[in-house]
């Protein structure tokens, strides 16, 4: 800690920040634009000038950039110093001289990092009188608009996107005035983290294309604070509405888990919720006769079929899922009891994710968040395809990689924060990351070491560095000399590291690679390091459904074949994508009454006989668990049309109305509100005892007020109606949480989880997060970052796995068909947005180029591929990634119901036009 | 007087070969090295000699070397690069030192590299110079033939190679840090200092950047010694200095002189005073990035230590002379667009205030400047001030205008009195490039 | 597709550098004295030899002076523009060229035969107003004696 001095008032700070975070951190506004608290000072826009005395008999001093300058004991500045301000008022001027002044029609406006720094300035009149220079704009693709005439070179979009996310397809251009930040050519920016852009631009230059079709002002937004539902990670998002439509996504600052950024997933994936297959009224199939379509039937009525039907049911199986919060899954088992209660995903998942839950809660390790995973200085992942499964953690390792060189730059005693600095004494050097996996993405050009084999080989990998690093930990035979010198490399790595991290993935199904992480961790951790562990989950609560435990779908499927029950409750599920299509049918055709609550039609919604439009995550309250077992609360940001209600509320009106008439209640009958919902969570698994503790109550109230979603320059709130009606309608009333759908209530320092929109005086872009933080860059002030549901409480490994596989061996006719997952294809509501629909890839099969030979397949030839009994067309990608004896199928929207992995005779199943005109 | 940078130099515009610079005593100090002259030996007596650097900002070369990480655990390699960037209007001094004397640059080049004890040198040419570049080709060339590059020194185990890069073209590629990212195949933008390139330049590792001219003087220095060098010069700064004139004078050129040399001697004995016709105005003494001389400071000895900051500096000793048939806006004008062409674009002051400052220089030449620009004028003269920008560039700018505003005040006026350019039929208009 | 020569010559020029990408602008300015300009493709071309992106290579190609992205005449003359040579006389030297060959800086003639383009200061200063042409330097040019030296290059 150091003490430093500001217009002649002392204020104690870190010694290793900067000048200008020091005193953000204490609320002094220094404006700025090219600093960023996620990726430190280069000094390059001169906006945050101050002025520095050498001591204080110095009354002259001399102006310096406070981003550059080190937060040292004794530093004594003057923000106020008359100079200092004028300078920075003329950096604005300058600034102005080529901006086009557009703000009435720029999307950016009103959350203007640019505005508010001019307006901290005090700059209004600009006395420039020349021509401007102008640009030609680029078409970036579906998520991001440019526009460059509003530019100012702050150099932010180039640092972040090449340096901070390793993208490749965006540069500066040209020198002098006519500096142009954009692609070499028009087209689609590549990179899975380009629309944080929208957020680091200081100004409209990009902007969120998503958002801008169907703009509105960010005051006229109605937000909440929502988690990501797109895959394991739980980000933290602030999703906004307005006149009913959902309106864009926004990060929301979780130091533990997103820090600044999404990923274009999570960001532009939102829109399923404005999809025109949304399911908005209850459906109901009359008579019960399958030969007729659903009708659209009103509410009283829809429940009160589907309560006679269950009230005569001869026994009815609930099947939950990993995408509906933990509430919904909760009410469901109330619902049907909970031996009636299956998971509703496939056996090989649900055995992954009950080892997984096993490893963290007999081991010693911890479970890793992803700013864990940022300062881990050697990684090791086995199996998992990080950039399309858990794209933030991809983004996390990029970060990671630069923390073992930082010594040398504390050598050489550069501050961490003098960005360029530091880029400049490291160059290329990296820190360990080994990947292992079986899908070639541009982020292996990071790693230290990459590792292309089957999953079986991965594991074996896996178990030979736990088995070089432990003592007792069961060694792997017959291992070839290149695996044993890369066991070798990967595991000195590991032992040299002081917070060793190990990612495992579930989407290859090998229970063996999560075993073998865990026996890594565990030598690491017996070697007296701090290692981490985390497992890639398939989907945004699968922790969740796991901690909560049920049957396997399987005996849910036997119960009804054997006659066992009749019913079918599924709760927020596709069946078709958790089991071939064949059984899926059956079970469906078999049982006497299916009754599905869904928000999006989908091939199962088509089976039901009683259809109830459930609510999107940003249309009610819920928990969700990640990956690492943080327990994290969303919030509904608006009242949907229609029929719709969130899950548990239709579970628990179908609970009253099934239940005996004057009898109790008891369990989800007796829910009324969320409360009730979270409370009966919590006991519903001892895990999940403290779920309670995740946010504040409905009845939580500061100064007797609940917390408004509108920001007090919400407008046109009684007129939004006026082609209807005259009459302001009330606003909704909300007894599941402590915020309003209103502008009135409290507007004061929050509960972290309650804070939508980061604001302040002066601060209306999203750089207000800094005005939230007692240092910039850190915690939230009073942070709540959701509650982690399993620490390790052991304090060793009680023993190791040692069911160590056989190498894996290439047959002559089978091929082990692995899923690819993509960032954009493989999850199941992103891809009804329309945004990432366009940047679905086609459906493909890699093959390793010899096995493409022994095929007689050539590169980007389309085949037919006959699978599970359906016939799929697949374009062939010769990869020599892909192991050999492999087949890798893209997991895009086309191909979702495929199980895999799978044992498949491609020279039998694959069709090509050739063998077709031959037969 | 002693002219020992270029008194072999041929006045037809030959080069030496490397024969005949060894029959001069080239490379003869490298024996020197070979019989126990150690790089701190060698940093010692350049200290003692008070070189000091040529490339406009006069600092000391011994000093500047002090600060590269010496000794085994010094980072490896270290570099050596040779500033010939040369693109300061005005400066054709290490021009004439390279094309006609290219093995004095490799020799200074190996000497410096053994001070530092760095493996590697550059040297970084600016890409209009190609006779330079063919010259010192072919000397590189020679030298490494000869065993003086790319083969160990006898007795020193210290082997230095030496590789010419020709730049593209950028006049900020002058400036050290812009350099050492420039031949990192980079676009040339400044680095912050500190960390300083002597321990994180070239690629990360230790780097020193020298001027050509610099480079030049050192196996002077270690031939004959520090005292020799310190009586060449008439001023405390040691050594000789290429001064240069152009413009409207009778002989514009070139002449090695003692440092200390005074502009009136330049440009009434040397260069046979201002042409016929026209009178002196004022001179910029070391390339555009100096403030502007008058009559009145003729006399003052031209180094780093006379002139006092108040009145200007030095730079690179090669003046332009200002004449009474030129109009000092005009002059200025064409200076400030030079210089905002050749911004950077990377800090906002001098990426935005240099080109405005160049419409405003514009409008008073097309008589539609009013007392506001003026002010806004001295308002960029004030704020584009070293450690406001990020680099030297800017500050540089502002040097010849804030002093053409103090001493053709009543010029800039009359612009705007009259409405337009009184020279205007000689200086006929400038388009402002944007 | 780069030359068997072009190929050699980057190669001898990577040598100079630890990596690859030090060469750029060596590279840049090899293959522009072979193709006269840098097109999309041989930026492409360039890139893919130097294992960068071709987004990198432009970023640094167009800071540049001397690496022309838009294709120039048979010869370039480069008509120096900074001080000394403007208090010589350099715009009477270039309107003369724009009387005698109807181009304007940046222009290049019709027939393709030369492309003017503005320089900063040559280091001629001595003998300004100054011009290169090609490689060639000229100096104490005046508007009499420019149509014989242009003349030279066909
Ligand atoms: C904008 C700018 C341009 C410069 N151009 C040159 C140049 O062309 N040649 C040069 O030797 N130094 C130039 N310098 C100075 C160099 O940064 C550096 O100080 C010098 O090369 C050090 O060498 P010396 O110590 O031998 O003088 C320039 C500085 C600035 C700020
Ligand atoms: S002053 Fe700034 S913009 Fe100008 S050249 Fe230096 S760094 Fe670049
Ligand atoms: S924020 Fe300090 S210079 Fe840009």
């Amino acid at each position: 800690m150091a003490t430093i001095i500001v217009d002649n008032k002392s204020y104690t700070v870190d010694e290793q920040q900067n000048v200008l975070a020091a005193c953000l951190g204490h609320g002094l506004n220094v404006p700025y634009f090219c600093w960023h608290p996620a990726m430190g000072s280069v000094g390059a826009c001169r906006q945050c000038a101050v002025k520095q005395f050498k001591d204080d008999r110095d009354q002259s001093g001399r102006l310096v950039m406070s981003c550059m300058t080190p937060a040292t004991n004794g530093t004594r500045i003057s923000i106020d110093d008359p100079e200092a301000k004028a300078f920075r008022a003329s950096v604005i001027e300058w600034l102005m001289v080529n901006h086009p002044h557009d703000c009435p029609v720029c999307d950016e406006g009103g959350e203007c990092h640019l505005q508010d720094m001019t307006v901290m300035t005090r700059h209004v009149y600009r006395r420039y009188r020349y021509q401007k220079r102008t640009h030609r704009n680029q078409a970036l693709g579906p998520f991001i608009r440019h526009e460059m005439n509003r530019c100012i070179q702050c150099y932010r979009c180039v640092r972040y996107y090449r340096d901070y996310a390793g993208g490749r397809d965006l540069n500066v251009f040209g020198s002098h005035d006519a500096v142009y930040f954009g692609r070499e050519q028009d087209g689609t920016l590549e990179n899975e983290f380009s629309g944080n852009l929208v957020e680091v631009c200081p100004t409209g230059v990009f902007t969120d294309k998503t958002f801008f079709h169907h703009y509105t002002r960010k005051w006229d937004l109605q937000a909440a604070q929502s988690i990501c539902p797109h895959c394991s990670l739980g980000c933290n998002t602030t999703a906004g509405e307005r006149s009913g439509t959902l309106r864009r996504i926004t990060n929301r600052f979780n130091s533990q888990v997103n820090g600044y950024f999404l990923c274009d997933r999570g960001r532009f994936g939102y829109e399923y919720v404005n999809s025109p297959h949304r399911i908005k009224r209850a459906v109901v199939r009359p008579d019960c006769d399958r030969t007729k379509p659903g009708q659209p039937e009103e509410v009283p009525q829809a429940i009160e079929i589907a309560a006679d039907r269950l009230r005569r049911a001869r026994g009815v199986v609930g099947l939950g899922s990993p995408r509906a919060s933990l509430e919904a899954n909760v009410a469901l088992r109330s619902l049907v009891d909970p031996q009636h209660f299956y998971q509703g995903v496939d056996e090989q998942e649900r055995q992954l994710l009950s080892t997984i839950l096993k490893i963290f809660q007999t081991g010693p390790v911890p479970s890793a968040s992803i700013h864990d995973a940022e300062q881990s200085d050697a990684v090791f992942v086995l199996g998992a395809d990080l950039l399309n499964e858990a794209p933030r953690l991809a983004l996390a390792l990029l970060q990671s990689i630069r923390q073992e060189p930082m010594e040398q730059v504390d050598e050489l005693k550069i501050p961490r924060w003098d960005e360029a600095a530091v880029r400049n004494a490291v160059q290329n050097r990296r820190g360990p990351l080994f990947l292992a996996g079986y899908q070639r993405t541009w982020f292996h050009e990071y790693a230290t070491d990459t590792y292309f084999a089957a999953p079986d080989d991965i594991a074996r990998l896996g178990f030979a560095v736990a088995g070089s690093i432990g003592q007792g930990t069961p060694s792997v035979p017959d291992l070839s000399p290149e695996v044993k010198d890369l066991t070798q490399r990967i595991a000195e790595a590991l032992t040299h590291a002081q917070r060793p991290l190990i990612i495992a993935g579930t989407k290859s199904g090998s229970q063996a690679t999560i075993e073998a992480a865990a026996n890594v961790a565990w030598a690491l951790h017996q070697q007296g390091k701090q290692p981490r562990l985390s497992f890639v989950l398939p989907e945004c609560n699968s922790a969740g459904l796991a901690l909560l435990g049920g049957g396997r779908l399987n005996d849910a499927f036997d119960a009804i074949r054997q006659g066992k029950a009749d019913t079918v409750i599924v709760l927020e599920n596709d069946l078709y994508r958790r089991a071939e299509a064949a059984n899926v049918d059956a079970f469906l055709e078999t049982a006497q009454t299916v009754v599905v609550i869904d928000s999006v039609e989908h091939r199962t919604t088509a089976h039901a006989d009683v259809l109830l439009p459930s609510a999107t995550g940003p249309e009610s309250d819920g928990t969700f668990v990640n990956q690492e077992g943080r327990a994290q609360r969303f919030y509904q940001v608006f009242v949907p049309d229609g029929d719709v209600k969130e899950s548990w509320r239709w579970l628990s009106e179908l609970g009253r109305a099934t239940s005996q008439e004057g009898g109790s209640e008891s369990g989800v009958a007796a829910w009324r509100n969320f409360d009730d919902a979270v409370s009966a969570t919590a006991t519903a698994a001892p895990a999940l005892a403290r779920i309670g503790e995740v946010a504040p109550s409905a009845s939580f109230r500061l100064v007797g007020q609940k917390v408004p979603r509108q920001s007090e320059r919400y407008s046109g709130r009684t007129s939004l109606i006026s082609h209807l009606t005259m009459h302001e309608p009330p606003p909704p009333v909300d007894h599941d949480s402590p915020l309003g759908f209103t502008m009135e209530g409290y507007r004061g320092p929050l509960p972290s989880p309650l804070i939508s929109q980061f604001w302040a005086p002066g601060w209306n872009s999203i750089q207000a997060v800094n005005t939230y933080q007692d240092e910039v860059g850190g915690p939230l002030r009073d942070e709540m970052p959701g509650v982690r549901l399993i620490e390790p409480v052991a304090t060793k490994a009680s023993g190791w796995f040692t069911t160590i596989p056989r190498a894996f061996q290439p047959t002559a006719h089978q091929w082990l068909l692995l899923p690819l997952s993509a960032v954009f294809g493989s999850d199941e509501l992103s891809n009804r947005s329309p945004a990432i629909a366009e940047r679905i890839g086609k459906p493909f099969l890699s093959l390793h180029p010899s096995d493409g030979a022994r095929l007689t397949l050539e590169d980007h030839s389309t085949v037919d591929l006959v699978l599970q009994g359906t016939t799929y067309r697949l374009v062939v990608h010769l990869d020599p990634s892909t192991p050999v004896g492999t087949a890798g199928l893209s997991l895009v929207p086309e191909v979702s119901g495929v199980s895999m992995p799978a044992w498949v005779d491609l020279l039998k199943a694959i069709q090509t036009e050739h063998k077709r005109r031959a037969a | 007087m002693e002219r020992p940078l270029t008194q072999h130099i041929h006045p037809d515009g030959t080069t030496r070969t490397l024969r005949e610079y060894v029959k001069t005593g080239g490379y003869r100090c490298l024996q020197r090295l070979s019989s126990g002259l150690a790089p701190k030996d060698l940093q010692r007596l350049v200290t003692d000699a008070g070189l000091r650097g040529r490339g406009g900002g006069g600092f000391l070369t011994g000093t500047k070397w002090s600060f590269v990480p010496m000794g085994a655990d010094a980072p490896k390699p270290k570099y050596i690069v040779a500033n010939g960037d040369e693109m300061e209007p005005g400066t054709f001094k290490d021009r004439v030192l390279m094309e006609g004397d290219p093995h004095g640059l490799v020799e200074g080049m190996i000497l410096a590299g053994y001070a530092i004890d760095a493996e590697v040198g550059y040297i970084f040419l600016r890409g209009e110079y190609h006779l330079s570049a063919q010259r010192l080709t072919e000397a590189i060339a020679e030298a490494y033939a000869a065993g003086y590059l790319g083969t160990p020194l006898p007795g020193t185990g210290f082997r230095f190679d030496l590789h010419l890069h020709a730049s593209a073209g950028r006049y900020i590629c002058g400036e050290e840090t812009a350099l050492i990212n420039a031949l990192e195949g980079k676009r040339a933008v400044p680095r912050a200092k500190p960390p300083f390139p002597q321990t994180v330049g070239l690629w990360g590792k230790p780097t020193v950047v020298q001027n050509v001219e610099t480079l030049y003087n050192i196996p002077h220095i270690v031939n004959q010694g520090s005292d020799w060098y310190h009586r060449l010069s008439r001023t405390q700064d040691g050594g000789t200095k290429i001064y240069g004139i152009s413009g409207r004078v009778a002989n514009p050129g070139w002449w090695e002189l003692p440092l200390g040399t005074t502009a009136r001697e330049v440009l009434e004995q040397h260069a046979g005073g201002m042409a016929d016709g026209v009178c002196f105005r004022g001179l910029l003494p070391g390339g555009i990035s100096t403030a502007f001389m008058t009559e009145e400071h003729l006399d003052l000895p031209l180094d780093f230590s006379s002139i006092p900051p108040e009145i200007g500096r030095l730079g690179t000793a090669t003046m332009i002379v200002l004449d009474d048939h030129t109009c000092p806006v005009g002059f200025v004008l064409n200076l400030e667009k030079f210089f905002a062409r050749e911004s950077c674009g990377w800090c906002t002051p001098c990426r935005e205030g240099l080109p405005w400052v160049a419409k405003l220089l514009m409008s008073f030449e097309e008589g539609r400047a009013t007392s506001e620009d003026l002010s806004l004028l001295k308002m960029h003269t004030k704020w584009l001030a070293p450690g406001h920008t990020f680099c030297g560039l800017a500050p540089g700018a502002m040097a010849p205008l804030q002093s053409a505003l103090k001493y053709f005040h009543d010029d800039f006026e009359r612009h705007i009195s009259t409405r337009g350019c009184p020279w205007s039929k000689k200086s006929s208009q400038q388009k402002v490039l944007v | 597709m780069l030359s068997e020569i072009e190929r050699r010559e980057l190669e001898d020029a990577v040598k100079h550098y630890p990596d690859k990408r030090g060469a750029a602008i060596d590279a840049l300015l090899t293959i522009q004295r072979r193709r006269g300009w840098i097109s999309d493709d041989t930026l492409f071309e360039i890139a893919q030899f130097l294992e960068i992106t071709a987004e990198d290579l432009d970023s640094v190609a167009t800071f540049y002076n001397l690496v022309f992205r838009k294709p120039v005449g048979r010869h370039v003359a480069f008509m120096c523009d900074s001080i000394s040579c403007w208090i010589k006389g350099c715009e009477q030297v270039q309107e003369q060229i724009k009387k005698l060959y109807d181009v304007d800086l940046g222009q290049t003639t019709s027939d393709g035969r030369l492309t003017v383009l503005p320089i900063a200061c040559l280091g001629q200063c001595e003998r300004a107003p100054a011009l290169l042409i090609d490689q060639d330097v000229y100096g104490n040019v005046t508007p009499e004696k420019i149509e014989q030296i242009v003349e030279k290059y066909k």
